[in-house]
């Protein structure tokens, strides 16, 4: 069983990607090791796990994200960093709780965005848990033809 | 661990045509809770639409399969983490449980499971004539 997930890693700005990878590796692996033994205490957010694709004209990024409501929901871009966070309204019942692996808590994560992005033109949807976020590139971090005279 | 892929080698016959292929799936993460009505489940499923899940109940045991569906992408990979295996899990059931009342709602990726138990099983006043 392998003990630490399988991740490709990221290409583009390799030395921002790299730092922002380990330190998220070690959130990860605190989280996923210890989870349902060692809860970290106080409102630690969860992070969440998300794919990137990039085109000449724009990012997408897919983020898993169950269980939340559209108002539950913030996306922001700030300095070129995305920032993806939500945060469930636990629901209370009188229950006996036998085995609880999900914790009813904040998810938060950021990335750094490759390149400069036009925010306002930014689109999101949330559908059966994953959400898609739609970042169009500016216009001088597009690639450029140069033609020769 | 939250999401562990794990093999589930499929039925002989199966294997023959598919030339041994096993297909690997995640085990979702899953909170349990109960009362004196019975059990409620709760299965993170991102991905899982209503077309896309499988639930039976056979025996005693309850399985579901999530089928996931992604939208489709145009461009390259940049970062790519999310595991697109659809999820599978097991539970055997307490017998208490009835298994014809069992009822389950997708909401967001968030599979909810009411498995009542059954009337007889609940604690009852006998009134003496």
């Amino acid at each position: 069983m392998n003990i630490v997930r399988y991740q490709h890693y990221p290409q583009g700005n390799l030395e921002s990607a790299l730092f922002s990878t380990i330190r998220e590796e070690m959130d990860r692996a605190f989280q996923s090791s210890f989870g349902p033994f060692f809860r970290p205490l106080g409102e630690a957010p969860r992070t969440l796990a998300f794919d990137m694709y990039q085109d000449k004209n724009q990012f997408t990024v897919i983020a898993e994200l169950p269980g939340l409501k559209k108002e539950e929901i913030e996306i922001s871009v700030d300095n070129g960093v995305l920032t993806i966070s939500g945060e469930r309204k636990q629901e209370k019942s009188a229950e006996n709780g036998q085995q609880t692996e999900r914790s009813f808590s904040k998810f938060q994560r950021s990335v750094m965005l490759p390149t400069v992005v036009v925010a306002d033109k930014a689109t999101a949807t949330y559908e059966n848990g994953l959400l898609q976020v739609v970042l169009p590139k500016a216009e001088e971090a597009k690639p450029k033809q140069i033609s020769l005279n | 661990m939250n999401q562990i892929a794990q093999p589930i080698s499929t039925s002989p016959a199966v294997q023959s045509q598919e030339n041994n292929h096993r297909k690997y799936y995640i085990t979702p993460s899953v909170d349990i809770t109960s009362n004196e009505e019975g059990y409620l489940l709760r299965a993170e499923l991102p991905g899982v639409d209503k077309e896309g899940l499988e639930i039976t109940v056979d025996n005693g045991e309850l399985t579901f399969i999530g089928h996931r569906k992604f939208p489709q992408v145009v461009g390259d990979v940049v970062y790519k983490e999310i595991r697109t295996h659809d999820f599978h899990r097991v539970y055997e059931l307490d017998p208490s449980i009835d298994t014809t009342k069992i009822h389950a709602r997708l909401d967001q990726g968030i599979l909810t499971l009411t498995l009542p138990k059954a009337e007889t099983i609940k604690a009852q006043k006998i009134t003496v004539e």
